[in-house]
């Protein structure tokens, strides 16, 4: 019996922690009133209705979208380029350097808006491996059901209890050189388990539905009848699983960017921290070199939550304020 | 119920056969060759080399095949024999690990349980609440989206470079040699006290804002509304709400087991904490691939055992197991 509840599906918290991704842990609750609808066709302007009257989704939104322009016109503007020495070391932050400039006289501007750049993208490449090989697995774990279901079950929870940063730091001090390729699909291979357990659990609830049954005698075949039926069905639930991982993904990032376990040769947030704890900018009050770089992933990752929890709301009726 | 832990048995299992063949299989995939780094410490002739590096490569048992090291490797973890450290020889892995692990385990487990249970409590408590969920909610969104470097760099600059309430660095005062007296209790308490704050803030809004949301939905449930129905006082309907909520909770709480560890890895780096996290980093650095196989192996016992401990508090906590366990033995 109780594994049904474990199998309600949990995100990972970022960097390294817990963050059952909440909303959804809920949504995918056993015999809670799950996303699933069987109404085929969605009212999208409903959704347009509610998403634009919800508070959290319109303020999320907006934010993200802030910080992506920063990301791309940010190094366009910068003055210097990221690695680059001006030969002015420990400039408080000002006119000629908007952030400052850390103890070697690199800006720092230019190194926020470059990173930034490298989270989202890592962000995207852990988050789209991780849904696809979860998606791909969770499906047909949650369709064929029996054996396959089992081994599954079994894989996602050995991997959930492997110590994946651990793991990276062997593989990583066996590679020279790492790409941010690499590191996100690394980050994607380690947390897909998480899409796989949402996928298999929704799947599993949907298979039984009389629509599906329609279609199996209609003669679809099973491919078919996933993209069609099933997938539309738990579209909005997946989505925000995605979102969520997007999230976490930057985190975990900033964290192995932090231990120097990052691609090689390129500026990350993470990796700006790093420098300015080698550097003991704490002990100096360097406070421009650390503080800027965390705050606006801070920023990125809770703009990401607040903007899911909106989308929740306005994809599940029932979560909506009362 | 007992298939449900026999099941759980044979997932420990194949988690700690995979860990140990993963385990077994890094010093084979890092880079280096170990005896070698260590024989380059000594200025030797060749011939003298050769005869070293034989003997070396016969008592790490190096000079057997791969099945036999393999078979060799299970004895030593079956035995808790995990071999002698490369870097701090003559100490042996275990010695190194056991002295490290009570800084590991005196942040991560009251930091855990506390934000755990705290969160739980103000996440329960903000559900339909309008003026605690103004604030736990944003708060616990922050909280959630904060990265354990950054806050790791922020605590400590606050507490302790401005306002030097607390120490920065290190587990205690490095003028003190450890030892069971007041002066050096309480160089460990004012040490540990910043990277446990850290590792508590990080995990807290999670926990409050999972809840929350959990306990929301248990509220709307038909359960509740039952209950409602039959007059229960809306404290009795929200004890039930909460109860509950604590099972989905609880298995995430298995679940983030693993992220939490490397969380506390990057905790004790930045503060420069002598724990587990900090062995492995030595261990790289060094090429030491005996201490790193034994921190590794330690580090997957320790997530097993804490996730057997969350299963019996499951078992315990979630009445349909209960019952089904009733059923079985009538």
């Amino acid at each position: 019996m109780s594994e049904s509840v474990s199998d309600a599906p949990q995100v990972p918290r970022p960097g390294a922690i817990p963050a059952v991704a909440p909303e959804v842990a809920a949504v995918g609750l056993p015999g809670g009133p799950g996303p699933v609808s069987a109404v085929p066709g969605r009212r999208r302007s409903d959704f347009a209705y509610y998403g634009l009257r919800n508070k959290k989704l319109v303020f999320g939104l907006s934010l993200e979208l802030l910080l992506v322009l920063f990301a791309i016109i940010g190094p366009m503007i910068a003055k210097y380029p990221p690695r680059e020495i001006t030969g002015f070391p420990v400039q408080h932050p000002g006119t000629r350097f908007w952030l400052g400039t850390d103890m070697l006289g690199e800006d720092l501007f230019s190194q926020l808006a470059n990173g930034l750049r490298e989270s989202y993208l890592v962000g995207v490449l852990g988050a789209g491996s991780a849904a696809l090989v979860g998606m791909t697995l969770g499906f047909i774990a949650g369709w064929r059901g029996g054996i396959l279901d089992e081994a599954l079950q079994l894989l996602t929870n050995i991997i959930v209890m492997i110590p994946s940063l651990v793991l990276l730091v062997v593989i990583g001090s066996y590679m020279s050189a790492k790409s941010v390729l690499f590191e996100g699909v690394f980050i994607g291979l380690t947390t897909w388990p998480w899409v796989a357990r949402a996928v298999r659990a929704q799947t599993f609830s949907l298979r039984g539905r009389e629509f599906v049954d329609l279609a199996k005698l209609s003669g679809k075949r099973p491919l078919s009848i996933i993209v069609s039926e099933i997938a539309p069905n738990m579209a909005s639930y997946l989505f925000l699983v995605v979102i969520l991982l997007f999230g976490s993904s930057m985190l975990l990032a900033a964290s192995y960017d932090f231990l120097g376990l990052g691609p090689t040769n390129v500026v990350s947030l993470g990796w700006t921290m790093n420098q300015a704890q080698a550097n003991a900018a704490l002990i100096y009050h360097w406070w421009w070199w650390f503080i800027p770089p965390g705050a606006v992933l801070t920023a990125m990752v809770a703009a990401l939550l607040v903007a899911n929890v909106g989308l929740d709301e306005v994809f599940n009726p029932k979560l909506r304020e009362q | 119920m007992q298939r449900y832990l026999f099941r759980k048995l044979i997932t420990y299992m194949l988690a700690f056969f995979v860990g140990v063949t993963i385990d077994w299989g890094i010093p084979h995939l890092m880079p280096g060759d170990p005896i070698q780094n260590l024989l380059s410490r000594f200025s030797l002739t060749s011939s003298s080399y050769a005869a070293l590096y034989h003997d070396f490569a016969q008592s790490f048992g190096l000079n057997v095949p791969l099945w036999q090291q393999y078979l060799d490797f299970w004895k030593g973890v079956l035995t808790g024999n995990m071999g002698i450290s490369v870097w701090a020889a003559p100490a042996k892995v275990t010695t190194l690990v056991f002295n490290s692990m009570p800084y590991t385990l005196a942040l991560l487990i009251p930091a855990t349980v506390l934000s755990y249970v705290i969160g739980n409590r103000l996440g329960a408590a903000a559900a339909r609440r309008k003026y605690l969920d103004n604030s736990v909610l944003p708060l616990g969104y922050i909280f959630q989206a904060i990265p354990y470097p950054w806050l790791a760099l922020v605590v400590p600059y606050l507490l302790g470079s401005v306002w030097h309430v607390f120490p920065i660095s290190f587990g205690y005062d490095q003028g003190l040699t450890p030892a069971w007296n007041w002066t050096f209790i309480a160089s460990l308490l004012d040490h540990w006290f910043l990277p446990f704050l850290t590792v508590f803030i990080v995990s807290l809004g999670g926990w409050a804002i999972g809840m929350r949301n959990l306990v929301i939905y248990e509220l709307e449930n038909d359960s509740s509304r039952y209950l409602r129905a039959l007059g229960a006082s809306e404290r009795v309907v929200r004890r039930y709400a909460y109860r509950n909520a604590s099972l989905p909770q609880l298995s995430g709480l298995a679940l983030q087991l693993g992220v939490l560890i490397g969380g506390n890895i990057v905790t004790e780096i930045a503060f420069n904490y002598p724990g587990l996290g900090h062995l492995i980093f030595q261990a790289i650095t060094n090429n030491d691939y005996f201490l790193l196989q034994g921190i590794f192996i330690f580090i997957v016992i320790g997530v097993l055992v804490a996730n057997f401990i969350i299963d019996l508090v499951f078992v315990s906590v979630d009445p349909r197991t209960r019952l089904s366990m009733q059923g079985a033995s009538a």
